[in-house]
């Protein structure tokens, strides 16, 4: 068990905005939200994912909604924990753990806040180990949990409870269409599981591993070295593309922000131009024609001069970039879990996923690499 | 001809320029109103080379006044922030980033109402007309002078924002606003900083725009004035008086462009060095860089597009403090140099002071300067050079040394060699390079529309919104063959009819530069002067 200190909260958020692979939401919102929180005084503790009991009952909280609206209408902060406070009275039993559901983008954040609103720990993991568009692509859905009973909550305090439903993309139909009626951003708390589900599904450490790279980053950045390197030290990976984003071509399309990306290169031998589909996530880079990387794997866009994470909603014309290929965690890459978030789940269908070079960097950490106990730098 | 003044905190340049050739330059000292400055600069040109108003063709203004106000937090109007909203973004109210010393300077008067829009264009809540007018009284009693408005999707819905303009105007008649969609873009906290930064600085917006026109009437000239915008681009004094931020970075980008056209170099570090400030930016490929994403505007987070400049409280007026560890700045007695420094018969240790005790300047009078400790001295110096190296530092992107080109009336107070750095460059004309950048600004043409895509492609409907740009710049002035498109941003409008997108697109050229008259031009009758910027 650790605490999160103040000084780890800004680099959990930058690694978090690395992995979110372009979406996830804006990570210096809920930054700001979870610093002003541990200024009142409260502690946030993670625990290792192996060290809980099987019987715990954990909730994965976190926000749902296109990015593209979440830099503007920004959150009042207490839409998970309505939603949270919802579910446990639906169900008759309170939880025990909290957990994100994807660790990429503004969702690593929330757990840390409703952790500092209720006292609850959080589980240093997620179920992704980057960031997906739809509430069906986490691990626990993958692998069998049941995804009702499920609430989610707005900025107005209404709450819609799911119960009953068959299958995590009837959730993901419903849950999506009322967030949009509800503007466009809600809180969400579910699914409930046991510790053993958890210890069985949850992509592990990835907390830990955002704080790494996100430390990483700020370090490069003080010794002038490159900040590319320095995350893929962390993450494992490598570089697709240098280049400068000459197109944007995104739309908000049934509470997606849906589009197309253009690069045109600054460093030739990695190729002439590169296209990004994107689904609030980058889900394939082709570059001068040919697939360069795809989903499940992580297609990250940082800048090219700082690291900072370049996401969906703020890419734009002009800008300077590095393109990513992260591999994806194990998990991910079954072929019951490729029918969910791999290529063809996301239209692709033609193109096949193949496991390239590498591993998924949290899956080099034991829990003794908990915080920051055990850094190299 | 043209001439390109450049009003810094501590002193005013002024540059006479025909063509790419500089045929004059002045540096004065910044009077406290600013318009005799302006026309002691103005005469010093005529002093130096003699011309007649009526040559002028185009008067360009770069200022850093407003840099100035907002690191030393001073001359700034008590302010408020009225965010349209509730009951969304209340985990994080207006400011909730801002520096302390910062907010405190303004006042840190933040209004939470009801309001603003979604996505789709339906109200989050309907506007509150009472809790506005409780906010403005408040405002009143706390003699607040300028009021930043911003609501939840405003870019694309301002309806919010116009009508409670209405409201606080009514309760505080003559104050300052100051709406977040003519300012910004999507992006709510970043949109807003930079909202509540422009109502802040208007109050100096009107002083400084007042004092340089009463300037030109002075000195008789009756040519276009334009004032330089942070990216290069120049706009008319009435669009300055109302976004006085858009001039924010114009020194800094001033000084790059003026020292790429002196250096000759297009990779470097730029140190400019005034009178209370020592602006850091890196020139790739003869363009100041880019702020990636995020910009730091004062301290205050934000996402114009701005060049990348480090600033830091080191000029020739900084104070030396002496002591355990002897430090240079933030403090700067600025444009009262010629009065407070030991030089000049004062009684404040500036860094002017120190140069001239190092023999580094020929300033004042030299023997004041020499009874200033040899040790105080080299160790002011030398903290001068360290914090102006880290500096330099902190903005280069790669181990190997870069070549640095000082410019700005300072930068005598750094070594032939910074630490870390390569050989600094000291380029003639070196002292009035911002001068020379703001003569030889460029000009942009805009396109900020509403297009139904319908039957059209994006592609069609992109393509002629570029053309209409590059059209408008060379509307403005602008040289045909060096038309650039720097900006695209589009925002989908979701709740009008037929795939609606709003686009921005903004073209930018290097002005028409008049030729030397030719020999055999019979008259000499003055060149029609430059078409007007688009705003």
């Amino acid at each position: 068990m650790w605490n999160v200190g103040a000084d780890m909260v800004p680099w959990i958020a930058a690694g978090a905005g690395i992995l979110g692979t372009g979406g996830g939401g804006n990570p210096y919102y809920g930054q700001l939200h979870v610093l002003r929180l541990l200024r009142g005084g409260v502690e946030v503790r993670v625990v290792d994912a192996d060290e809980l009991p099987d019987d715990a009952l954990c909730v994965s909280v976190g926000g749902m909604g296109a990015p593209t609206i979440g830099i503007e209408k920004v959150h009042r902060g207490d839409e998970p924990l309505v939603a949270l406070r919802a579910l446990e009275a639906h169900a008759g039993r309170k939880a025990g753990y909290l957990i994100s559901g994807e660790i990429g983008g503004s969702n690593a954040l929330w757990p840390l806040a409703v952790a500092a609103q209720t006292g609850l720990a959080v589980i240093d993991g997620d179920g992704m180990g980057r960031a997906f568009p739809e509430l069906q692509q986490i691990t626990f859905s993958i692998y069998g949990v049941r995804c009702t009973p499920a609430a989610i909550a707005d900025v107005k305090h209404n709450v819609a409870l799911f119960d009953n439903l068959a299958d995590t993309v009837t959730l993901e139909r419903y849950a999506r269409a009322v967030t949009v009626q509800m503007g466009g951003s809600s809180g969400y708390a579910y699914p409930l599981m046991s510790g053993k589900q958890v210890k069985d599904f949850a992509v592990k450490r990835t907390i830990t591993l955002a704080c790494r790279v996100g430390r990483a980053v700020s370090e490069a950045r003080r010794d002038h070295n490159d900040p590319v390197l320095a995350i893929l030290g962390h993450t494992g990976g490598e570089v697709v593309f240098r280049g400068k984003v000459v197109d944007v071509d995104r739309r908000m399309v049934a509470g997606f922000a849906r589009g197309r990306l253009k690069l045109d290169t600054l460093d030739p031998g990695l190729g002439a131009s590169l296209e990004i589909d994107l689904q609030n996530e980058y889900l394939i880079a082709r570059r001068d024609g040919e697939v360069a990387a795809v989903v499940p794997d992580l297609i990250c866009l940082v800048d090219l001069t700082t690291g900072q994470p370049v996401t969906t909603e703020i890419v734009r014309y002009g800008l300077r970039v590095a393109v990513l290929r992260v591999p994806a965690p194990g998990l991910l890459t079954t072929p019951e879990a490729l029918r969910t978030v791999g290529p063809a789940a996301f239209g692709y269908g033609g193109t096949e996923y193949r496991r390239g070079e590498g591993i998924y960097g949290a899956e080099r950490l034991t829990a003794a690499d908990g915080g920051l106990v055990a850094s190299p730098g | 001809m043209r001439i390109g003044i450049d009003v810094g905190g501590t002193n005013t340049d002024a540059v006479l320029m025909d063509g790419t050739d500089v045929l004059a330059e002045v540096k004065t000292v910044t009077t406290r109103d600013v318009t005799a400055g302006i026309v002691g600069a103005l005469r010093g040109l005529v002093g130096a080379r003699d011309f007649s108003p009526a040559q002028i063709q185009a008067v360009m203004i770069g200022t850093t006044h407003f840099t100035n106000a907002l690191v030393e937090g001073r001359r700034l109007a008590r302010t408020a922030a009225l965010r349209l909203a509730l009951p969304a973004t209340e985990g994080l109210p207006p400011m909730v980033d801002w520096p302390d010393r910062l907010r405190q300077a303004i006042g840190g008067h933040a209004y939470l109402c009801h309001g603003g829009h979604e996505f789709d264009g339906r109200q989050i809540s309907p506007l509150d007309e009472d809790e506005i007018r409780r906010a403005a009284s408040d405002m009143a009693a706390h003699g607040v002078r300028s009021v930043a408005i911003s609501s939840v999707f405003s870019p694309v819905n301002a309806e919010f924002e116009q009508r409670a303009a209405d409201i606080v105007t009514s309760v505080l008649p003559g104050v300052h606003v100051s709406l977040s969609h003519e300012i910004g873009r999507v992006g709510l906290l970043e949109r807003e900083n930079a909202t509540i930064v422009n109502a802040c600085l208007r109050d100096l917006a009107d002083q400084i725009v007042d004092a340089i026109g009463s300037a030109l009437l002075t000195a008789g000239i009756s040519a276009p004035l334009y004032l330089s915008q942070n990216d290069g681009t120049l706009m008319d004094v009435e669009y300055a008086r109302r976004y006085p931020v858009a001039t924010f970075a114009s020194g800094p980008t001033n000084s790059m462009r003026g020292a790429a056209f002196l250096s000759g170099l297009a990779d470097c570090a730029v140190v400019d060095i005034g009178g209370t400030t020592t602006d850091v930016g890196i020139l790739t490929r003869g363009f100041p860089r880019e702020a990636a994403t995020e910009v730091d505007i004062g301290g205050v987070r934000s996402n114009f597009r701005m060049p990348d400049v480090l600033s830091v409280g080191i000029g020739g007026g900084s104070l030396v403090h002496a002591g355990a560890e002897i430090s240079v700045g933030p403090d700067s007695v600025g444009y009262e140099l010629g009065t407070k420094a030991l030089v000049f018969g004062g009684t404040m240790l500036t860094a002017t002071d120190l140069a001239v005790a190092a023999g580094l300047a020929d300033i004042g009078d030299a023997r004041r300067a020499g009874r200033v400790d040899r040790e105080l001295v080299r160790g002011g110096l030398d903290a001068i050079a360290v914090t102006v190296a880290a500096a330099v530092d902190r903005m280069r992107t790669s181990p190997e040394p870069l070549p640095v080109v000082a410019v700005g009336g300072g930068s005598i107070l750094i070594p032939n060699k910074l630490p870390g750095s390569g050989e600094v460059n000291r380029p003639g004309h070196y002292a009035v390079a911002n001068a020379i950048g703001a003569a030889i600004a460029q000009v942009g043409g805009e396109v900020d529309r509403i297009f139904a895509l319908g039957a059209a492609t994006r592609e069609e409907v992109l393509a002629a919104a570029k053309g209409e740009a590059a059209s408008k710049a060379i509307a403005a002035g602008a040289r045909p063959d060096s038309v650039q498109i720097v900006e695209v941003d589009e925002v989908p409008i979701a709740y009008l009819p037929g795939n609606a997108v709003r686009v921005r697109i903004k073209a930018v050229g290097d002005l028409q530069l008049t030729a030397d008259r030719p020999p055999c031009r019979a008259d000499n009758a003055p060149e029609d002067p430059p078409a007007g910027p688009v705003r």
